[in-house]
């Protein structure tokens, strides 16, 4: 028996357009199930202060710009448009026409001059509105028209788009007050202890051509403080999406995807204050002792080891995630053991039979203080105690629980150096004032200085401050690539890895676009669906 | 039965004790080509997540808790047995105060106490002196429960014909306490040791959360047990059970000894 040749192809290639356009199909309806990891403190979209509150403000919250978490690049979303005037002092939005509030209210300019006035009431304590307040006060806003608002500083301030990112438009009208959203999902009813369910904004703007956004009717927030049980759950197909998975147990899950570095970073610091033992303190402010140190880590091992290959050599500040702001001439320093020895003995350093000793005989040991109870920090201390071993320094490691670290590292300075991690939540350099400033309260290896102690730190003081001054990004970005060379060169901080990014995603889960930014999985979630499935 | 346990034991202690010289491998050296590794013959019993062979860290692991966890123990069954005879035959203030005592001790949340005698002790303070501050803390507040415990037991003997008699004979209170009463608690002791060491050997274990316990690069068998936390790693690395088997194996023994001591008496 023959079969008649010609219809083969054509049923073929029938078959795989039905199959193909059942694939991208959107499916309507569902609901998303994430975990939490601890009870959101607040649902006020103006005293977010943690990341599970964080998580519901981005689901639920309207901003005027979007920070895209795949290009980094700013996005239009409730202004079409934007200009800066008066020198980089005001920005001027143009907003988007016929938007309504969830609860029907019409958004427009009297609400933008509404939220930045609540942000930036002192009676409010926002820590969102922190971000709009300089030295000689807090950022204005006023409307020019109902679709025009003008947002003015106090002084020219280089990267204020960006904060418009993190600001979930408020209604002045709406009796729900701040419980009138603007964001694809409506707040839910506060249930602690439990979960939290948002239903779906039904006046969200975004639509799909022909019908309102987002695909999906719900998300539930299921506070699940044990990542154990977030994994099991996961496996289970309770929940349909993990962020932050564990290294160890990445290989275990099915979904798991590593996006690469992120900008969580390990670093560890020597104690520059007054409070530390004279001829330590001597050691720690030279900056061949330093790099000594940081020649003799074996970076490649603490990712290969510790995070079982989920990690990248830590460099600077922002790692190569930050695409605009890290500075692309610096590489991680390799393990050199003989550079490390060199730099020792320059500084006087030598072996005796007991180790290493400096010029005066001190035995060349010190403490380093972690959080006890994190396995990857413990483990890490563990591995650079042997590496350092190597060269003759006794390195003592004494897990801390996380009060006391934090008040030895703050307020006492009774410690002699800390391995801790950092989490840039800020893209941008400014976010890290606090941090580079010397008469800063963060500058932890020598905080809250009255001058700068010494030549390097006041360099990179009028850096940063002539790159907050300075409107233009590319100028912005040649003073910073200075800041990360010179920090590069004096290593403060020693940085040591940057985690991966690691996710778990559900095959049901379609148009999932995960990214290192946060939240690395439902920043597009007005777009994300779900298939069918078991 | 009780003497072939009694062997096992001495001959368990005696390779405990020789570990430096069995050991296959320095305990704190770190194998970094091989983290996580499965049993082979350079390592028997496989290797840590830090690339450390397991059987040398459980041998020098459990030469240190061994002597330090029943010391402890030993401290703590001392303070409970004087302070339940001074109770029992200090009269009625006395068995108050030390019931209040043992209540308070029971009641109070050591955790702060315990994080407070870490902000005490100096950063730089040698493993050495961690260990020992660890397990005398151990010691010093773990009477109260045995405490209540031998308490009841005292009063009870003092009901007894013999205590009466000897009372009667013009006997001292301490010669009572000491010569008549306390043989009568050594099976309870034993008991109360038993039970107690175990408990340090995991408290150990957990003081490691707060920043006390056997400092890194020590081994200890506390510390070996942490690994077990992680369930999803011993379906992986089955071997990380070998330390809590030693220690199952361990205890068993300790009891089938102490009740052959019982049966001799």
């Amino acid at each position: 028996m023959r079969f008649p040749r010609l219809p083969c192809p054509a049923l073929l290639l029938l078959i795989c357009g039905v199959h193909a356009g059942w694939l991208h199909a959107q499916q309507w309806g569902g609901e998303l199930r994430l975990c939490l990891h601890s009870e959101p403190r607040t649902l006020n979209p103006a005293l977010v202060d943690d990341d599970a509150s964080e998580t519901v403000r981005y689901l639920t919250g309207g901003v005027l710009v979007r920070v895209n978490r795949v290009t980094e690049r700013i996005e239009p979303e409730l202004a079409v448009s934007w200009k800066q005037q008066d020198a980089g002092r005001t920005l001027v939005f143009r907003l988007r026409e016929g938007v309504r509030f969830s609860d029907g209210t019409p958004f427009t300019a009297e609400d933008v001059v509404h939220t930045i006035a609540v942000l930036t009431d002192p009676n409010v304590h926002s820590p969102t509105g922190d971000a709009l307040r300089t030295e000689h006060g807090a950022a204005r806003a006023v409307a020019r028209g109902p679709f025009e608002a003008a947002v003015t500083f106090p002084d020219p301030m280089a990267g204020a788009l960006r904060l418009f990112d993190q600001i979930a438009m408020v209604s002045r009208r709406s009796p729900l007050k701040e419980r009138a959203v603007l964001g694809p999902f409506r707040l839910p009813e506060h249930r602690p202890g439990s979960d939290l369910l948002l239903e779906r904004n039904p006046y969200y703007w975004k639509s799909d051509g022909a019908r309102r956004l987002p695909y999906l009717d719900a998300v539930r927030l299921e506070i699940v403080p044990n990542r154990e049980l977030e994994a099991l759950r996961f496996r289970q197909g309770h929940i349909h999406a993990i962020t932050g998975v564990d290294p160890e147990i990445f290989g275990q899950l099915a979904g798991a995807r590593d996006l690469g570095p992120s900008l969580e970073g390990e670093q560890m610091w020597f104690n520059q204050t007054g409070s530390v033992t004279p001829y330590k303190r001597a050691w720690f402010a030279s900056r061949r002792f330093r790099n000594a140190i940081s020649f003799a880590i074996r970076r490649a091992d603490l990712c290969r080891i510790v995070y079982r290959g989920h990690a990248a050599p830590g460099i600077g500040p922002f790692p190569p995630a930050n695409l605009f702001w890290f500075n692309r001439s610096l590489h991680p320093r390799d393990f050199d053991a003989a550079a490390a020895r060199r730099l020792l003995a320059e500084d006087g350093f030598r072996s005796s039979g007991q180790g290493l000793a400096d010029r005066d005989g001190h035995p060349v040991e010190f403490s380093v203080i972690t959080n006890a109870g994190n396995r990857a920090r413990e483990r890490m201390a563990a591995m650079i105690q042997q590496d350092l071993a190597a060269l003759g320094i006794r390195v003592t490691v004494a897990p801390l629980d996380f009060a006391s670290l934090i008040d030895r590292i703050t307020r006492t300075f009774r410690y002699e150096a800390c391995l801790l991690g950092m989490n840039n939540v800020d893209l941008d350099p400014n976010g890290q004032m606090n941090v580079w400033l010397s008469s800063a309260a963060n500058h932890q290896w020598s905080p809250s200085q009255p001058a700068p102690a010494s030549p390097w730190e006041a360099e990179i003081d009028r850096l940063m401050r002539q790159q907050a001054a300075t409107p233009d990004d590319r100028r912005r970005k040649a003073l910073f690539d200075r800041v990360q060379q010179i920090v590069w060169e004096e290593e403060p901080f020693l940085y040591l890895v940057n985690r991966n990014a690691l996710v778990a995603i559900s095959p049901r889960l379609r148009n999932a676009e995960p990214a290192v930014l946060s939240p690395q999985v439902v920043w597009n979630v007005e777009r994300l669906w779900l298939a069918p499935g078991t | 039965m009780p003497r072939a346990a009694l062997a096992a034991l001495a001959a368990w202690l005696l390779l405990l004790a020789a570990a430096p010289l069995v050991a296959p491998h320095p305990y704190q050296e770190q194998y970094r080509d091989a983290p996580n590794a499965p049993a082979s013959r350079r390592f028997p019993l496989g290797t840590d997540p830090l690339g450390r062979d397991r059987l040398s860290r459980m041998l020098f692991g459990a030469r240190l808790s061994l002597a330090c966890a029943p010391a402890a123990a030993a401290l703590s069954g001392f303070l409970a047995l004087l302070l339940a005879l001074a109770g029992g035959f200090g009269g009625r203030p006395a068995e108050r105060t030390v019931a209040m005592l043992a209540d308070l001790f029971l009641s109070l949340p050591w955790l702060f106490a315990l994080v407070a005698a870490r902000a005490a002790l100096p950063l730089d303070a040698p493993p050495a002196a961690a260990v020992a501050v660890t397990f005398g803390l151990l010691g010093g507040l773990g009477w109260a429960g045995p405490c209540r415990i031998l308490m009841a037991a005292v009063a009870r003997h003092r009901q007894a014909e013999f205590v009466l008699a000897a009372e009667a004979a013009g006997c001292a209170r301490w010669r009572i306490a000491a010569v008549h009463v306390t043989p009568h608690l050594w099976k309870l002791a034993a008991a109360q040791f038993l039970v107690t060491v175990p408990a340090f050997l995991l408290a150990e274990a957990n003081l490691g959360l707060l920043g006390l316990g056997v400092p890194e690069p020590l081994a200890s068998l506390g510390g070996m047990l942490r690994d077990l936390e992680d369930l999803a790693s011993i379906v992986q690395h089955p071997l990380v059970l070998a330390p809590a088997l030693l220690l199952i194996a361990l205890a068993g023994l300790f009891h089938c000894a102490v009740s052959a001591d019982e049966s001799q008496v």
